[in-house]
C-alpha cells in the first residue's frame, strides 16, 4: 500500500514564507497608518473646541492662541454642495446617456473612454484648468463657486462610473417588463430604473462627495485664502477645510500646528461621515448585500 | 492503482447545521460507485469530505473517519494538501485555469507537485489528454487558453487535469449536469476506461447515467426537512434498479419523488 | 429646449399618445446624450484652455523650457520642466514600488489569511483610509515623519552610502525619500482597497480547482488568484501611480524645493510639477502663472500617458483575462 506523503519540504516553506510575508506586510502597513490616524486625534483634540468649531481666523496672527476653522468649514459646506448640484446631474444623465442610450455607438465608446482619462486627471490640473478658462480667461475673480467648478470635475467621473455601475446590475426584465405595458423609454428610466439602483447610485455619489471634500490643491487655485467668513460663494476668496490644514501646517507656531491638527481631525470627521452615510443609505435600501 | 475506500460513523456539519450523519461505507478500488438522492441529501458534502475538500468552507468541520488503504485521512498528521493529490475531483461546472493555456492547465497539478523536465511534462500532458479522449481535438492548439474549448471539452480538459497528477481515486460531483448529450456520453465512455486506473466515485442526479456506468449505487436520503442526510441502502447497480431492498430507494428510482 | 413636433398622424387616438409619449421622450433623450457631450467639451476644454495659458508664457521663455533645471519665470523668465518631471516621476515611482507589494499583502491577507469576520472589519478600515485627505497624510509628514527620517536617513548613508541612491554628504529629514514614504503611505490604501476587491471576485470554482489538485495556499493563490486578479492591481498600482504623481500638497510641505536632478534619495533635495504650483502660485507674476499652467499641462501629459500605458497591458492578455468563462 502507498502511503499518504507529506509534502515536500520545499513547497512547505514556501507556503509559510508566503504566509510570513503576508502577515509582515499588513503589520508594515497598519504601523504608519494607526500613527497617522493617531496623530490626528491625539493632536488634533487639543483646539477641538467649541471656539475652533465657531471662530473665524480674522485678527488672529500666526503666533496668536485661539482663532478656529468655522469659515472654512462653512466654505468648505457650501463648495462640496455647490460642487455637488454641478456634477450630480450631469455625471447621472451622462451614466444614463451610456447605459440606455448609447449602448455601443461610436459617441458612447469615446465619451466612456474620456470618462475613464477624466478619472486619472490630477486634482491640480482640474484647479488649473478653472483658474486658466473661469479666472483669467473669463475674469471672474477667486470665488468659492470657483473652487466648486474645480472639485466638479474631479466628481463628474466618479459619479458616471459608480453609476454606470449600479444602472447595468438593474436586470434587463424590469426594462422589459415595463415597455410591455407601453411605458415610454423616459417613463421606465426614471419610474423604474433609477428607482431601483438609487441607493447604489447615492451611496456611489456620496462617496464621490467624500472624496473631493478632502482635496486640496484645486482650492488653492481657484478659491485663494482667506481669514474671513464668507458665506457668499460667488465672490471673494474663501476658505477651505483642507486649505486651511495647509495654511496653518505652513506657518511655524505651535498655535498654528494645534489649529492645523484640529482643522485635520475635522476634516477626517466630514470625511467618515459622508462614508457612513453611504454605507447606511446602502445597507437601508438593500440589507442583504452586505458583504 | 486505485485505492480502497472506507467510511465509518462520518458526520459533517456547517456551522451548526449538520448536513450528513452517521455514513460508512466501503468503496471498492478499480470501481464505479455512483451516489444517487434527492437534492439538498448532502451527496456533494459527503464527496468532499472523502478529499477533505468539506473543510475549506468557513465554519466547516466533520467528524469520523475516512481511511484510504487503511490510513486515515483525518488523522492529526496527515496533511490535507496530500490528501488531495491522492484524491482528485472534477465538479459540476467546468472549471479550466481561465487564465492559463490548455497545455497549461494539464500541466498545473505537476508542477505544484515538484519539477519535471520538459519533454517529461509533454508525454504527461500528451497522455492525460488521451486518456481523457480530448487529443485530437486540441493537439493543435495546446497553447490556446482553455476557457475557449467548448462545456464538454473544457470537462474532459478538466478530467485530464485531475488525472495528470495519477491520483488514486477521482471524485465526480455531476461532471455532466451541464453538458449536452453527446458531451455526456463521450464522458460515460471516458469513465469507463478510466475506471481501469482509478477508484471512480460520480455523483449524478440521472438514473440512466447511474444505471450505465456504475457498478455499485449508494442512494442518498434525507429523514426530514432541515434533518442531516444519510445513506439508505448501497447496493451493486443493477441490485439496487431492479430490486432494492428499500422501499424509498424504490419510489425514488422510479419517480415517484425527489 | 423645443419639443419636435409630430404632426403627421396627429389626431388619431393612436397618434395622440405616441405623440405624448415622444413629447417626454426626446427632451429626456437630449438632455442624457447633452451631459455626455458636455463632457467631451470639458475635456476638450481642459486641453484647449491650459495651451492657450501656457504659450504666451513659453514664448516669453528666455531659456530652454524641456532643458533648463531652474524656474524663474517672475524674475529672469528662465524657466524649464526637467527637474520638476523628474521628481515628480521619481517620487511617484519610489511610493508605488514601496506600496504596491504591501498593498497586494495586506489585500490577500484581508482576502485569503485573515479569519471571517475579521476580514470583514478590515476591509471597512481599509475602505475609509483609502478615503483620508491626502493633506492630513501631508501634515503627518511634515511634523512627524521629517524629524523621524532624520535618523534612518544617517544610518542608511552612513552603513549603504556605496549605494549611489543612498549616497551624498549631506542627509536630511526633508528628503526625496520622506516624501515618496508620504506618498507611499497614501496611496497604500488604495491600491490595497481596489486589489481586495477583485481579489474577492476571483471565482471560488477556480480556487477550489487549485486546492482539488493539492494545492497549497499559497499555491492557489499563485495559480487561481494572482493570474486572475493582475490586470485589477495593475489598474489598482496606476490609480495610485497617478495619484502620487498629481499629489499636491503632501509633497509641497515636504519636499525642500530645489531645482536640480540628483538620485541621491537621502539628500535635502526633491521638488514635483504639483509641488511647485502650490508653493509657487502665491507670488507668481502673469508670466509666472502661465508657466505654472505649463507644468500642469505636462503634468496631465505623463498622466495620460501612464494611464494609456497601463490599459495596453491589461488588454494585452485579455484572451486569458478570464472574462470569457
Ligand atoms: N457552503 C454551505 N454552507 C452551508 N450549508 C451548506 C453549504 N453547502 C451545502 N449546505 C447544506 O448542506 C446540505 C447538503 O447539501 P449538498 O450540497 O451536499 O446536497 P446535494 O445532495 O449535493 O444536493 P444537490 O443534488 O442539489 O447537489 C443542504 O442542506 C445544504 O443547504
Ligand atoms: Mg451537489
Amino acid at each position: 500500500m502507498t502511503t499518504i506523503q507529506r509534502i515536500s519540504p520545499n513547497r512547505r516553506f514556501k507556503d509559510r514564507l508566503v504566509q510570513f510575508l503576508v502577515y509582515l506586510s499588513f503589520a508594515i502597513a497598519v504601523v504608519p497608518l494607526v500613527a497617522v490616524l493617531w496623530m490626528v486625534i491625539k493632536n488634533g483634540l487639543a483646539r477641538f473646541d467649541l471656539e475652533f468649531l465657531t471662530h473665524s481666523m480674522r485678527n488672529i496672527g500666526a503666533t496668536d492662541a485661539g482663532g478656529g476653522a468655522y469659515h472654512a468649514i462653512v466654505g468648505t459646506l457650501e463648495q462640496v454642495l455647490l460642487a455637488s448640484v454641478i456634477s450630480v446631474p450631469i455625471g447621472l444623465l451622462t451614466a444614463i446617456y451610456l447605459v440606455e442610450y448609447g449602448q455601443g455607438t461610436r459617441l458612447s465608446r469615446a465619451i466612456s473612454f474620456f470618462v475613464d482619462v477624466m478619472t486619472g486627471i490630477p486634482s491640480v490640473v482640474s484647479g488649473l484648468f478653472i483658474l486658466a478658462f473661469w479666472i483669467l480667461v473669463l475674469g471672474f475673480s477667486f470665488s468659492g463657486f470657483a473652487g466648486a467648478l474645480a472639485l466638479s470635475i474631479l466628481m463628474m467621473p466618479t459619479v458616471v462610473r459608480s453609476a454606470e455601475e449600479m444602472l447595468l446590475l438593474v436586470p434587463n426584465d424590469l426594462r422589459e417588463a415595463s415597455y410591455a405595458l407601453g411605458v415610454p423609454k423616459w417613463r421606465t428610466i426614471t419610474k423604474v430604473v433609477l428607482p431601483t439602483s438609487f441607493s447604489g447610485i447615492a451611496t456611489g455619489v456620496m462617496l464621490a462627495i467624500a472624496r473631493v471634500a478632502g482635496e486640496t490643491a484645486p482650492l488653492l487655485l481657484t478659491v485663494f485664502f482667506t481669514d474671513s467668513i464668507n458665506t457668499d460663494p460667488f465672490s471673494g476668496p474663501q476658505m477651505g477645510l483642507p486649505l486651511f490644514v495647509f495654511d496653518q501646517a505652513t506657518r511655524p507656531t505651535d498655535t498654528a500646528i494645534d489649529r492645523a491638527w484640529a482643522g485635520a481631525l475635522t476634516l477626517i470627521l466630514i470625511v467618515m461621515l459622508l462614508n457612513l452615510a453611504a454605507r447606511l443609505i446602502g445597507w437601508w435600501r438593500s440589507p442583504a448585500k452586505g458583504r | 492503482m486505485g485505492q480502497q475506500i472506507q467510511v465509518s460513523g462520518l458526520d459533517a456539519y456547517y456551522g451548526k447545521h449538520k448536513a450528513i450523519a452517521d455514513i460508512s461505507m466501503t468503496i471498492e478500488p478499480q470501481s464505479i460507485t455512483a451516489f444517487i438522492g434527492p437534492s439538498g441529501c448532502g451527496k456533494s458534502t459527503f464527496l468532499r469530505t472523502l478529499n477533505r475538500m468539506h473543510e475549506v468552507i468557513p465554519g466547516a468541520r466533520v467528524e469520523g473517519k475516512v481511511l484510504l488503504d487503511g490510513e486515515d485521512l483525518y488523522a492529526p498528521d496527515v496533511e490535507p494538501v496530500a490528501v488531495r493529490r491522492m484524491i482528485g475531483m472534477v465538479f459540476q461546472r467546468p472549471n479550466p485555469f481561465p487564465t492559463m493555456s490548455i497545455y497549461e492547465n494539464v500541466a498545473a497539478g505537476l508542477r505544484l507537485n515538484g519539477k519535471h523536465s520538459k519533454s517529461n511534462l509533454d508525454g504527461i500532458v500528451e497522455t492525460s489528454l488521451k486518456s481523457s479522449n480530448l487529443w485530437n481535438e486540441v493537439k493543435d492548439r495546446l497553447n490556446k487558453p482553455g476557457a475557449g474549448l467548448s462545456g464538454g471539452q473544457q470537462q474532459r480538459l478538466c478530467i485530464a487535469r485531475a488525472i495528470a497528477v495519477k491520483p488514486e481515486v477521482l471524485l465526480m460531483d455531476e461532471p455532466c449536469s451541464a453538458l449536452d448529450p453527446i458531451s455526456t456520453l463521450a464522458i460515460e465512455d471516458l469513465m469507463a476506461e478510466l475506471k481501469n486506473q482509478f477508484t471512480i466515485i460520480i455523483v449524478t442526479h440521472n438514473m440512466q447515467q447511474a444505471a450505465r456506468v456504475s457498478d455499485r449505487t449508494a442512494f442518498f436520503n434525507l429523514s426530514g426537512q432541515g434533518q442531516p442526510g444519510h445513506v439508505v441502502e448501497m447496493d451493486d447497480t443493477s441490485r439496487i434498479f431492479t430490486n432494492p431492498s428499500q422501499k424509498a430507494t424504490e419510489d425514488y428510482i422510479t419517480g415517484r419523488f425527489g | 429646449m423645443a419639443t419636435p413636433v409630430r404632426t403627421r398622424d396627429g389626431g388619431s387616438a393612436l397618434g395622440r399618445s405616441a405623440s405624448r409619449r415622444s413629447r417626454g421622450e426626446s427632451p429626456f433623450r437630449y438632455a442624457s446624450t447633452g451631459a455626455g457631450i458636455f463632457l467631451l467639451v470639458i475635456m476638450a476644454a481642459i486641453g484647449v484652455f491650459l495651451v492657450v495659458e501656457a504659450v504666451p508664457a513659453l514664448q516669453a521663455n528666455k531659456g530652454s523650457f524641456f532643458t533648463d533645471l531652474i524656474w524663474e519665470p517672475n524674475g529672469s523668465q528662465i524657466f524649464g520642466i526637467g527637474a520638476l518631471a523628474f521628481g515628480t516621476v521619481v517620487s511617484a515611482t519610489l511610493a508605488l514600488i514601496m506600496a504596491v507589494p504591501v498593498a497586494v499583502g495586506v489585500a490577500l491577507f484581508i482576502s485569503h489569511y485573515a479569519p471571517r469576520r475579521m476580514a470583514g472589519v478590515l476591509g471597512y478600515v481599509i475602505d475609509l483610509l483609502a478615503a483620508v485627505p491626502s493633506v492630513v497624510y501631508g501634515l503627518w509628514g511634515v511634523i512627524f515623519l521629517v524629524p523621524f527620517m532624520q535618523g534612518p536617513s544617517e544610518f542608511l548613508n552612513e552603513y549603504l552610502g556605496f549605494i549611489p541612491l543612498f549616497g551624498g554628504d549631506l542627509v536630511a529629514g526633508r528628503s526625496m525619500l520622506t516624501a515618496s514614504i508620504v506618498l507611499a503611505v497614501m496611496i497604500l490604501p488604495i491600491v490595497a482597497a481596489i486589489s481586495r476587491e477583485v481579489f474577492l471576485q476571483v471565482p471560488r470554482m477556480h480556487e477550489e480547482a487549485a486546492l482539488a489538485l493539492g494545492a497549497t495556499r499559497w499555491e492557489v493563490i499563485k495559480v487561481a488568484v494572482l493570474p486572475f486578479g493582475r490586470p485589477g492591481v495593475i489598474s489598482a498600482s496606476m490609480l495610485g501611480l497617478g495619484r502620487a504623481m498629481g499629489e499636491t500638497i503632501a509633497v509641497a510641505l515636504i519636499f525642500p524645493a530645489t531645482f536640480g536632478i540628483s538620485f541621491e534619495i537621502l539628500t535635502p533635495q526633491g521638488n514635483s510639477i504639483a509641488a511647485n504650483i502650490a508653493n509657487g502660485f502665491g507670488e507668481a507674476t502673469p508670466i509666472g502663472r502661465g508657466a505654472l499652467i505649463a507644468s500642469g499641462l505636462v503634468l496631465f501629459i505623463i498622466t495620460l500617458l501612464v494611464n494609456t500605458g497601463a490599459r495596453m497591458i491589461v488588454a494585452r492578455r485579455k484572451e486569458f483575462s478570464g472574462a470569457a468563462s
